[in-house]
């Protein structure tokens, strides 16, 4: 049987995963989803400590969770979309005007 | 044990591939892919609800949404001709930042595992009844659910607000963007 070690550690790989996604990725689209791979991450571990804990307080956190990430995810992609209305471009390079 | 690093298997290599990847629309692909791996992690975990929940809710609504928007846009390819010729040592500085951070984030987190020892087997009974999980969500968390909900409302708002096209040219009432 997998111990509650092992979730953590594969909850810990993807969450450095979705790190090395938003740093690295010059795609606003692909920054989204490497923070939604983090939350899943995030959630994973919530979920295994619950087991271990025989308590139900971990699942229904995840199910805050997914709430939040939805909400996150329409107002983001309304955002990126708004974006690429003014710019034609999805690198975050290239909104620079806020920059001083 | 030998579905558990089944599933582990997929969620990570899918999850680097999402990263990896030039073209959104294989991202978003990949991540479901992913998601399908941490749901069945879900039923391992013994929580059943919340991993059809997975992929009804994220796999199905939240994925779709961005696959629509990525084709809505139509600009698949990233513009990685520019960082392709330069060496990855003189990439800027938030890629070596965040390629860094990521090795220092596993690193910490691993050694930090390892401190605790190995603990046994789960011991504790799970809580895997849907019945279980309404109560406690309905009376101990029933404020941040109704939280929540509005939440969810200003949400629907915003992005509506956000992604409107502005119907008179020159008005006022677009957003600051």
């Amino acid at each position: 049987m997998p111990t509650l070690n092992d979730y953590l550690i594969l909850s810990a790989i993807l969450f450095a995963i979705g790190t090395a996604g938003v740093f690295v990725r010059r795609n606003l689209i692909t920054i989204l989803l490497s923070i939604e791979i983090m939350l899943n991450a995030v959630n994973l571990s919530f979920v295994a400590f619950g087991r271990s804990l025989g308590s139900a307080d971990g699942q229904v956190i995840v199910f805050f969770v997914i709430t939040v990430a939805a909400a996150e995810a329409a107002v983001g992609l309304a955002i990126v979309i708004g974006l690429f209305r003014h710019r034609e471009s999805l690198n975050p390079d290239s909104f620079t005007s806020l920059k001083w | 044990m030998t579905l558990f690093y089944l599933f582990a298997a997929v969620a990570v290599i899918a999850s680097l591939l999402v990263i990896a990847q030039r073209n959104p629309v294989y991202s978003v692909l990949l991540l479901i892919a992913s998601f399908g791996a941490l749901s069945g992690l879900y039923v391992l975990l013994e929580a059943p609800f919340l991993a059809v929940i997975q992929i009804i809710v994220y796999a199905g609504a939240i994925m779709v949404l961005f696959l629509f928007v990525v084709m809505l846009l139509n600009a698949p390819h990233e513009e990685t001709e520019h960082d392709e010729k330069i060496h990855p040592l003189r990439r800027p500085g938030p890629m070596r930042f965040g390629a860094a951070l990521a090795i220092v984030l596993v690193v910490q987190l691993l050694w930090a595992l390892t401190r605790i020892g190995e603990p046994a087997a789960f011991e504790a009974a799970a809580v895997s009844s849907v019945r279980t999980l309404g109560h406690v969500l309905f009376t101990d968390y029933a404020f941040p659910f109704e939280v929540t909900s509005v939440l969810i409302l200003v949400a629907m708002v915003g992005a509506v607000v956000l992604a409107k096209r502005d119907s008179r040219s020159g008005g006022t009432s677009a957003p600051p963007m």
